[in-house]
């Protein structure tokens, strides 16, 4: 076995010094009638076979350097910079654990309070975390976190309908048995006044998404507004939002949020089928020890030299055990890594053009999808890189279409979390896709309004 | 080593790190409300953030350097060939919203792994979808609820948690809106039955039990101890972190496991990434199915398809997505490697490992191993107590093996053995690597005696000396930007 060093000679010596035969005497306390099942598992695989078996799966799935993607709901095709990879690829990074032991985890504990300054600086927060394990995680901790902060005393979560409908559904699983409430995305009224209008003296915390789950932006304005409101009758303001549209907008922390989370995939992680991903997690420095996840900190060492270390960890579940603030071990420091690399590598500018880029895209897009008889973008507010179009027949059976003429994988089908939007597609454009399969996306929609389509109904359903 | 420059240091204006394309389309002018006047990130050249990035992992100690026997944490080798398939288009780039159709080979793969991990460790259904350890801890109380709910059961509310288990035990339990019940240990560090039978009643909705335990011990009374659960109505929740050391030797689920993690990141050597991504999949027995989150992976027969299903009482979904797909991948590659005889071969060499490190260090005599009349699992517990040696802690002799470029064991865990050293070697470790750490072990209960400051003063030979935490929590600085001053809590 390969991964295996010991050698018949080294496992009898070892066996004589532990004083036993055999290794099985060493099992003697696992219960007999039990002991050595036959497992019903496939024949061992040399690393040959391994790398054809995979190859094989891999080519199985329409992967996003072949075809054009129109896909984003809360996952982006964004360009990551081949250093990325490069760095997060070093076994010093990768084949390390959590940084318990701070003065041979330099590396990993620079590395993650670098990421913590510039999501900070990206955010215009105080305080950010070493990572959750996703953008729909990091909104469950707000909730937690929140009312932590209100001591208990304030129970009452209200959600904007355009949070993303996954974060909403992981923050009721996660709050299930905790006697809290979960309100305000019952309606489909997207409107911040709605939101206003529900919080009372239990809410303790208020959550939107800028921009949307649908795309669409609020102004610094209207964001300000809201959170004076929320913190006029006492609960806090959680934002999720976009890491990529703040190389361009006003950030959360500069129009008033308490907790600012975020989907941080788009940062240098690849798509990767959904995860691993990035929950970031910014947050004031006020509310810093009720704060839940590893935070970094800065200190010297015995000859007063800088180095980083975990800390203020007496919140956490391996000092506080039943009390502490949340029960997080493993977080998601490579991907965190990925993050600050990119984030180092685009630096100010890149991401800026990364921001813009989308930006004159998509909206480039939708205007072209709109000048089409048959579909109509919807746009009450103005949109970053995500938008809604009214299509005149089933998603489902557009999207198949699309994919099957043009190879193109067409947008977000919202039927499901949003029916009152009938048949409405959420298109994603970034700065991956180019000009030519935009063309091709509004011609390929342009023909599959047209009925007749020779469809195959089955795969359509 | 070189100080090293902090990421804003570099930073001068005007420089990029990476060149973006023109738009092809015509520009659409972008409203001023919404843009931000000021974007502080750093700005550096490609050479500045490569050299930055590689000299901060030299850092860092890690597998790939050496000996990393940290208990609990099943620091084995990661292979290459995993980080090559993850790598590969056909799973780095595709959405996790595509049609089913076009991701039935990751989906199949999906299948696979749940069938896999099942049969392994004896459960009848498997969510791939928690992201680490803890989480799966939090969503396996979570079913343990629903289910207890959906009997009808309401008044259940407390999960016996035993005294050696991991803090993340009673902090998923609180989570989860439990009340944590501490279970005391007995001499041979197994679940004290006594205690146990005492804090049964139709209040418990059950127990978090780790097997082996922290100690490194198997529970040897397992089967009783789920019997005495279940006949107070109460489930049994396992704890797969130690699983390494049982593989092909007993499945949780024959012992009577009603659900239980595991940690694709210990025992199917997925990188620990400096502290994460994990994966922590949930498995159970057909009773618990029904509240599996999800979705998870079906085979639809008459279709031949794999699709998503939602489990039809499930507690809902834990995480977006379906998990770490990424990490999934690692485990399925390292699976079908090894097959049912290669896993066996993977627990019996860890074990084996774990002992010969315990029976030297019982001759050696400097460390009192306080159950070392137990044969252990895959880890042994040590103390940092060396007779002549009382005013050297257990951190010190941690920091000491640094300067002997061995990364320390787990310190002061579990918590109910004074001083502990929890040294776990994995099978991935060769005979000379654990005598010549055996052998700096010795040399440090020497050094101990002798000259005590050398320890209470190391590390020696790190990339930095002995930190100062206590600043750091009293005076924490958590960002440190070029503008603004640090943030601090006034």
């Amino acid at each position: 076995m390969r991964y295996i060093p010991l050698t018949d000679d080294d496992r009898r010596a070892m066996l004589e010094t532990i004083g036993v035969e055999s290794v099985d005497d060493l099992f003697q306390d696992v219960p007999a009638a039990f002991r050595y099942p036959e497992l019903q598992l496939p024949k061992p695989m040399t690393e040959m076979e391994i790398m054809r078996e995979l190859d094989m799966i891999a080519a199985e799935n329409a992967n996003l350097r072949e075809f054009a993607s129109f896909l984003g709901a809360g996952a982006y095709n964004h360009f990551v910079p081949a250093i990325v990879d490069t760095i997060i690829s070093r076994g010093e990074f990768y084949t390390a654990y959590t940084p318990y032991q701070p003065e041979i985890s330099q590396g990993t504990l620079q590395a993650a309070f670098e990421y913590q300054s510039m999501v900070a600086a990206l955010t215009g927060m105080e305080v950010v975390n070493a990572s959750h394990y996703d953008g729909a995680t990091a909104v469950a901790e707000a909730a937690i976190m929140a009312v932590n902060i209100q001591r208990h005393k304030r129970r009452t979560i209200v959600v904007s309908p355009t949070l993303h409908p996954q974060y909403r559904e992981v923050l009721r699983t996660y709050v299930q048995g905790m006697d809290m409430k979960i309100i305000g995305d019952e309606t489909h009224d997207n409107d911040f006044h709605a939101l206003i209008d529900l919080a009372d003296d239990d809410t303790a915390l208020v959550i939107v998404q800028n921009p949307d789950f649908l795309g669409q932006l609020h102004t610094p304005q209207e964001m300000q507004d809201l959170a004076d409101a929320v913190h006029a009758k006492g609960a806090l303001l959680a934002v999720s939002t976009d890491p990529i549209a703040l190389g361009l907008f006003k950030p959360p922390g500069q129009y008033g949020a308490d907790i600012v989370t975020a989907e941080g995939q788009s940062l240098g992680n690849s798509l990767s089928f959904g995860g691993p991903y990035l929950g970031i997690f910014a947050f004031r420095m006020k509310h810093v020890r009720k704060s839940s996840g590893r935070l970094v900190g800065e200190t010297v060492d015995a000859e007063g030299k800088r180095g980083y270390v975990l800390t203020l960890s007496t919140r956490e579940q391996h000092i506080r055990r039943e009390k502490a603030t949340s029960n997080i071990c493993s977080n998601q420091a490579l991907n965190a890594l990925a993050a600050a690399v990119y984030l180092a590598a685009m630096g100010k500018h890149g991401l800026r053009k990364v921001a813009e880029l989308s930006w004159h895209k998509a909206h480039y897009a939708a205007q072209e999808i709109d000048k089409l008889a048959d579909y109509q973008v919807i746009q009450d507010k103005p949109f970053f890189k995500e938008f809604v179009v009214q299509c005149p027949r089933p998603v489902a059976e557009i999207n198949q279409y699309l994919l099957e003429e043009y190879g193109i994988i067409g947008g977000y089908d919202l039927s499901q979390d949003y029916p009152h939007l009938g048949h409405a597609m959420l298109l994603c454009v970034t700065e991956m896709n180019t000009r030519e399969e935009i063309d091709d996306l509004v011609t390929a929609l342009s023909e599959a309004a047209r009925p007749p389509i020779l469809l195959n109904l089955e795969a359509a359903s | 080593m070189k100080f090293d420059d902090y990421i804003y240091d570099l930073s001068s204006p005007g420089r990029t790190g990476v060149d973006l394309p023109e738009p092809d389309v015509p520009p659409t002018p972008i409203p001023e409300e919404f843009l931000r006047e000021d974007l502080p990130l750093p700005e550096l050249s490609l050479p500045q953030v490569t050299r930055h990035y590689l000299r901060l992992s030299q850092k860092n100690y890690a597998v790939d350097k050496g000996f990393y026997p940290l208990g609990s944490c099943t620091m084995k080798y990661n292979p290459k060939v995993n980080e090559w398939a993850v790598r590969l288009p056909g799973f780095a780039n595709i959405h996790p919203l595509q049609h089913p159709h076009t991701v039935q080979g990751a989906m199949g793969l999906m299948y696979e792994l749940q069938e896999m991990i099942g049969e392994i460790a004896g459960f009848d259904a498997v969510s791939l979808q928690p992201a680490a350890g803890a989480h799966g801890e939090l969503t396996g109380v979570l079913i343990m609820r629903a289910a207890q709910l959906a009997r009808g059961e309401t008044q259940r509310h407390k999960v016996l948690v035993p005294d050696s288990a991991h803090g993340t035990n009673p902090a998923s339990t609180s989570m989860a809106g439990f009340t944590a019940v501490e279970i005391p240990s007995d001499k041979d560090g197994n679940v004290h039955i006594e205690a146990l039978k005492a804090a049964l009643d139709d209040e418990v909705i059950g127990i978090m039990i780790t097997n082996p335990n922290t100690l490194g011990l198997f529970e040897s009374n397992i089967v009783e101890v789920c019997e005495l659960v279940h006949e107070a109505g109460g489930l049994v929740y396992g704890d797969g972190a130690n699983l390494n050391a049982i593989v092909g030797i007993v499945r949780p689920g024959d012992l009577g496991i009603d659900v239980m993690h595991f940690n694709l990141h210990k025992t199917f050597s997925t990188p620990h990434g400096g502290g994460g991504p994990g994966s922590g999949p949930v498995g159970v027995t057909a009773e618990l199915a029904p509240f599996l989150p999800g979705p998870i992976v079906a085979l639809n027969e008459a279709e031949d398809a794999y699709i998503w299903h939602y489990p039809e009482k499930s507690i809902g979904r834990i995480k977006s997505f379906y998990g770490n797909f990424g990490v999934m991948v690692r485990a399925y590659a390292y699976i079908k490697m090894h097959g049912a005889e290669g896993l066996r071969r993977v627990s019996e060499t860890a074990v084996l490992n774990a002992n010969y490190l315990q029976a030297r260090l019982l001759q050696m005599g400097d460390y009192p191993v306080p159950y070392g009349h137990r044969f252990c699992k895959h880890e042994t517990v040590a103390q940092g107590k060396i007779a002549g040696a009382e005013d050297v802690r257990t951190l010190d002799i941690a920091k000491r093996l640094i300067d002997y470029d061995f990364h320390p064991p787990t310190i002061y865990f579990p918590l109910i053995v004074h001083e502990a050293l929890m040294i776990e070697p994995t099978e991935t470790e060769d005979k000379e690597t654990i005598d010549a750490f055996l052998d700096a072990l010795d040399k440090i209960a020497d050094e101990a005696r002798e000259n005590p400051d050398l320890l209470h003063e190391a590390p020696h030979h790190a990339p930095v000396r002995r930190l100062d935490e206590v600043r750091a929590a009293r005076h924490p600085i958590l960002i440190r930007l070029p503008s603004a001053k640090a943030a601090s809590e006034r």
